[in-house]
């Protein structure tokens, strides 16, 4: 079995892969045509290297990659770049998520060659929520860059080798390229729209908020086929486990951007262990994920729930036909990068494909 | 001045067929407008300029103008002054995330979009805000340049074009 690549890329870079844009697991699993699952890592307010390794293990037997998140909610936490960059010495691959909130392009610029220098292949460009629902609303907002000219700015970057002033760049960062996509709020036609400007503008794969409204989501995604944008780049559907009807309630009215129907809310209640139903829906929702044509694979998103992932993935059966023959007694295993989510899966071996 | 924004969207098209003949007198003054661009006199025209667009949207005087691109809603009153779009927060009803009582600039700039002559100009990538260019004019620089500048040009690699 080969050794963690990411980690190998951080000690000594190889070219990527011709057709590639980093040297990146995530990229190598979506290109091989495999169906994805990377997965949010809640991050912590310490500054432990501990506690980022103790919930990146739960995540990573189920993980092609880990996202860092930056500030979400504007709330201070252990930055993205620090936890993407403790990732990758770890052989995790790591999303860095970049948010266009907190910094300028001076700022973001640098902390994406810093990402890339150690190890971090992912970057994912976002605008970032206001900082009125955080926990410091008083705050300076930036929003130097949107999420569109940041793409544009780590193409030229990455393509060209240069900076957004033109300036050359002696070794461009190897990175895969990154966005994110909200079907569910208005203006509802814009947002397939929205989501091919990003392809445009250099986006490869695109994580999306959390999908509740199934027929919401397949009519979006009939419109980015409709657009071909499906094909121009990998979708992942965010997923997510609701812990309770109350909690459901509470994300709905106090963390933009989620949209969780009525009828969500009412399974949940009307169930007799709701944080078990809630778990249900989400490994139900992965399920009809799959099925939907132009999807790459899934995001999970358990907010304060990581110990849940790994169960919810391997309930939903999306890996059980990527394990290698030869490990599926020890798969699953905590902490085993060698499981269900093998650095190495270009042995050849023919259980494995999907 | 938000019910004369709301106005200025709605009318968008009548709105860029008014610009476009200003942008032709513009382009006609050219000699002028490379003048006095970045001089004293470039105080008056802004002035002038400022009374009429903060008047019509609300015109913060970027320097930059995009609303040809943005179906005539300033894309500079998003208070996070996103040039390329809607962010993922708008609320259930159209409004804002930061602002609850207003109504989004890219809601109001797509229904904008729709009723104007292109309505694909707002798919095109806006360039991020040049700052040293804020309360300039940007009725000088459309003169003088041709354009307001504001739009991403792509010199694309080969690599980049066929791959995601």
């Amino acid at each position: 079995m080969s050794r963690g690549e990411d980690a190998f890329d951080a000690a000594e870079p190889l070219p990527p892969r011709p057709g590639h844009s980093s040297n990146g697991r995530l990229e190598r699993v979506l290109r091989s045509g495999r169906f994805a699952v990377t997965a949010e890592l809640n991050p912590p307010d310490s500054a432990d290297p501990r506690d980022v390794y103790e919930r990146a293990m739960v995540l990573s037997e189920v993980c092609d990659a880990i996202n860092a998140t930056d500030a979400s909610g504007a709330n201070v936490h252990m930055s993205s770049i620090g936890i993407s960059a403790l990732l990758a010495r770890a052989g995790y691959a790591a999303v860095m998520q970049v948010s266009c909130r907190d910094r300028n392009r001076i700022a973001i610029q640098g902390d994406v060659l810093g990402a890339a220098a150690m190890g971090v292949s992912n970057v994912l460009c976002l605008t970032g929520d206001g900082v009125q629902v955080g926990d410091q609303p008083d705050a300076k907002p930036v929003f130097d860059l949107d999420s569109i000219s940041l793409l544009e700015t780590l193409r030229q970057m990455r393509d060209q080798g240069k900076f957004l002033s033109g300036r050359a760049i002696t070794a461009p960062p190897n990175i895969f390229l990154g966005a994110a996509a909200n079907p569910f709020v208005p203006p509802y036609d814009f947002r397939p729209l929205r989501l091919a400007k990003k392809v445009a503008a250099g986006a490869q794969f695109i994580q999306t908020n959390y999908c509740f409204d199934m027929p919401a989501f397949e009519q979006f995604m009939a419109k980015v086929r409709e657009l071909g944008a499906h094909e121009r780049c990998f979708i992942l559907a965010g997923v997510g486990p609701l812990a309770s009807a109350r909690a459901a309630r509470w994300m709905r009215s106090n963390v933009p951007g989620i949209h969780i129907p009525d009828a969500t809310i009412a399974r949940l209640e009307g169930a007799q262990d709701q944080k078990r139903e809630g778990r249900k829906l989400c490994t139900e929702l992965i399920q009809q994920i799959r099925e939907i044509e132009g999807v790459a694979g899934v995001h999970v998103m358990a907010y304060r729930q990581e110990e849940l992932v790994a169960s919810i993935v391997e309930d939903s059966g999306v890996l059980r036909d990527r394990r290698l023959k030869a490990q599926a007694g020890t798969a699953g295993r905590r902490g085993d990068r060698r499981g269900a989510a093998a650095p190495d899966r270009e042995g050849g071996n023919s259980q494995n494909e999907n | 001045m938000r019910a004369a924004r709301h106005w200025s969207v709605r009318h968008s098209r009548g709105l860029m067929r008014a610009y476009r003949l200003v942008e032709a007198a513009l382009i006609f003054v050219r000699p002028v407008a490379r003048r006095i661009r970045g001089h004293s006199l470039e105080r008056p025209v802004v002035l002038l300029e400022r009374g009429v667009k903060g008047f019509l949207f609300d015109c913060t005087m970027c320097g930059q103008c995009a609303l040809s691109h943005t179906g005539m809603s300033c894309p500079m009153n998003c208070p996070k002054s996103l040039r390329n779009g809607p962010c993922g927060g708008v609320r259930p009803n159209g409004n804002c995330e930061v602002k609850p009582d207003m109504r989004c600039v890219w809601v109001e700039a797509w229904a904008g979009a729709q009723a104007m002559a292109d309505p694909e100009a707002i798919l095109a990538v806006q360039r991020p805000v040049n700052h040293s260019a804020v309360g300039s004019s940007s009725w000088l620089r459309v003169a003088d340049d041709g354009s307001s500048g504001t739009l991403w040009m792509h010199v694309r690699s080969e690599a980049d074009k066929d791959s995601p």
